[in-house]
């Protein structure tokens, strides 16, 4: 060290001896019995107050320095803290100053003890925090207004979702059928999962079920557009196929880059069966459900929707019979995640074949235990649409059982 | 839900003796009464919560339409009672607890024997009309709640961490660390715009039961002014004052605390 800056050193020292560090620190001291009279103040406390020590030493209380609502907060959280934890920290209080103004103040505090553990003496910071406080204040306007747009965004959304869903829970006569939709957990967006079930014919029914690519009103106006499209191409057209390469064309043409996967059904009853004609576009296939709990993939997926111009769809055919099901789902599903673990379809498997074929009891238990697996909250959102024709009374018994 | 998990009941001491519940106040939950309740454990069937909002209560049970009126935590109680099927009840109630307390005794009197208020104020707000002091005004109230936006503000990302690092004193345990004196901040503001704009004045004529009224000698939220109107509005009553500063002296003066208890309820949980 250089001459000078030695002198510098040793002046610092000298002028800050304990007492002017105490008195002069750039924040206020205050020591108070265990009851809050004031023992000791320093001197910028003093000057912050606009007071001398003599009005505030044995003649006032640390709560006589706050507002009176800051001394509801001081006996409801600050006191009891303090003997509890023997210390609080950044308690945002006003003191009130001799003129009667206020500074917002940032305070802590350790409670000392004896040997024995008693109560001796509180010792207080208090950090000037005007600037702060008023930063605060705006941060909790911003907040609040957040909020609310928050709350408008989040109804908005719950609202534009019902619309894309069936209303009630959809039936097919001769049909057990249940379906579960759950949104992802943010409910902030509109989730791209849908599904439908509609009459097609006298005898003849169609059941869709599928996933738009992306979230939010772009995904929710070709969640609408899909839903609609596959409806009156269904209609208009026989088989599956001709259905999703409509919409497949009118995706490519449309003027958004978003694609999408469906699976669509057409069921028609025959005898105590029902005959199924399906086609897959880039979706999970749909799980078809045996009577004694065997479950197998229904294979044969075609390409996802609105990707290859010209694409083609296969058909499947399939007879239901009495006891045997179907379970068509979304990727919400398999993509439930648990750190970087996947539901997967080997968990889907074992879990529908743990639930049995009973399309209420399958929908609901599937959905609790992709639940249960996930953990935080869920990241996509899941659809679930099970059916099944009803078993013969001698197969029903196995069901109960 | 039933009201054990709702409410995070703890019970202690002996399952036949008579039932003493304890309720904490506004602020922070039932480990306010550690230092009390304990001492009532080797004859009382010795019952603690914490109110929707507080401490290990289930939150998802927050009913903001439910909790706009001391009722709604009244109900709280009475269907704790019916839950565990207490009966012949000691109510101890500190600070605002004492009022849902008497609205609870006032609704059910046949499950309550006693009820113990701790630093009671019917009415925190002056009302000149009636030349009735409560020691604030009504733009106080407003500070306070702005000192509660303040402070939670700094609660969440600031002031859990310093609570929840209690390594210095292990004994107080993660769930108190974790939990103690912290709440969401618009259950909080709720709660406080219930508590400090509430009138019960005119229950306390409908508390049937003998109630003793604990005042600390010195306390800023409920003076002993108040203190003694709660004692002279009460059918039947007794008032003890405790030479004790601030509002908590379950904490502050604990053994006189307990020692006023016992002698209020010395005759009446001895048998049991």
């Amino acid at each position: 060290m250089t001459e000078p800056a030695q002198e510098a050193f040793l002046d610092a020292l000298v002028e800050d001896d304990p007492v002017q560090l105490y008195e002069q620190a750039p924040c206020g001291f205050l020591s108070t019995t265990p009851e809050g009279v004031i023992v000791k103040a320093n001197a910028t406390l003093c000057r912050w107050l606009g007071t001398d020590r003599e009005g505030l030493v044995r003649q006032r209380s640390f709560v006589d320095l706050l507002t009176p609502g800051g001394r509801i907060y001081h006996e409801t959280h600050y006191a009891p803290l303090l003997q509890m934890h023997d210390k609080v920290r950044e308690l945002a209080l006003d003191l009130v100053r001799a003129d009667g103004g206020r500074l917002p103040v940032l305070v802590n505090a350790t409670l000392v003890r004896d040997e024995e553990g008693r109560p001796r003496l509180i010792r207080v910071a208090v950090f000037d925090a005007s600037d702060r406080r008023r930063y605060e204040r705006e941060l909790r306007a911003e907040k609040d207004r957040a909020e609310a747009s928050e709350a408008r965004a989040r109804t908005l959304a719950r609202t534009l979702q019902q619309t894309l869903l069936p209303p009630t829970e959809p039936r097919i006569p001769g049909l057990e059928l249940a379906t579960a939709y759950r949104p992802a957990a943010d409910g902030l967006l509109v989730g791209g999962d849908f599904y439908d079930v509609f009459q097609l014919g006298r005898d003849e029914w169609g059941v869709l079920l599928g996933d738009v690519c992306g979230k939010d009103a772009e995904a929710a106006t070709v969640t609408a557009l899909a839903r609609w499209t596959l409806r009156a191409a269904a209609v208009e057209s026989e088989g599956t196929a001709h259905a999703l390469a409509n919409l497949n064309e009118l995706l490519r043409s449309h003027e958004t880059e978003l694609f999408c996967t469906a699976v669509l059904v057409r069921l028609r009853p025959h005898g105590a069966s029902w005959r199924a004609v399906l086609s897959v576009g880039g979706h999970p296939p749909p799980l078809l459900l045996g009577g004694s709990g065997e479950v197998a993939a229904v294979t044969e997926a075609g390409p996802l929707i609105g990707v290859i111009e010209g694409a083609h769809y296969p058909e499947t055919h399939l007879t239901i019979e009495p006891g045997r099901g179907l379970l068509l789902y979304t990727d919400g599903a398999t993509d439930a995640r648990r750190g970087s673990d996947f539901f997967d379809d080997h968990r889907l498997l074992a879990s529908v074949r743990a639930r049995g074929s009973e399309p209420r009891r399958l929908v609901d238990g599937l959905v609790g235990d992709i639940e249960e697996f996930q953990e935080g909250p869920a990241s996509d959102d899941l659809a679930l649409l099970a059916l099944r024709v009803p078993p013969s009374p001698a197969h029903r018994e196995q069901d109960v059982r | 839900m039933d009201a054990a998990a709702k409410l995070n009941v703890t019970v202690t001491g002996p399952p036949d003796g008579q039932p003493m519940v304890f309720a904490h106040g506004f602020g922070c939950d039932q480990e306010m009464w550690r230092h009390v309740a304990p001492s009532f454990a080797d004859r009382f069937r010795v019952v603690l919560f914490d109110y929707v909002g507080c401490g290990g209560s289930e939150a998802s049970a927050w009913d903001a339409e439910r909790y706009s009126t001391l009722h709604g935590y009244a109900a709280d109680v009475l269907d704790l009672v019916h839950d565990l099927d207490l009966r012949d009840v000691v109510f101890v109630g500190h600070s605002v607890s004492s009022m849902i307390g008497a609205l609870a005794v006032a609704a059910e009197p046949d499950r309550f024997a006693r009820l113990v208020m701790v630093g009671p104020s019917p009415r925190y707000i002056d009302d000149p009309g009636s030349a009735y002091s409560g020691g604030f005004g009504e733009a106080d109230i407003v500070e306070l709640l702005d000192s509660l936006s303040s402070n939670y503000l700094g609660w969440s990302a600031a002031m859990a961490p310093a609570i929840m690092g209690n390594a210095d004193r292990p004994e107080l345990g993660e769930e108190l660390t974790q939990s103690f004196c912290r709440m969401d901040p618009s259950i909080a503001q709720q709660w406080a715009r219930v508590t400090f704009l509430s009138d019960n004045r005119p229950d306390l004529a409908r508390v049937t039961v003998p109630t003793l009224v604990l005042q600390c000698r010195d306390d800023a939220i409920a003076p002993v002014a108040v203190g003694e109107y709660v004692h002279r509005s009460l059918p039947v009553s007794q008032l003890v004052l405790l030479d004790a500063t601030g509002h908590c002296p379950n904490l502050s003066a604990p053994e006189s605390t307990v020692r006023a208890i016992a002698d209020f309820v010395g005759g009446v949980g001895a048998g049991a």
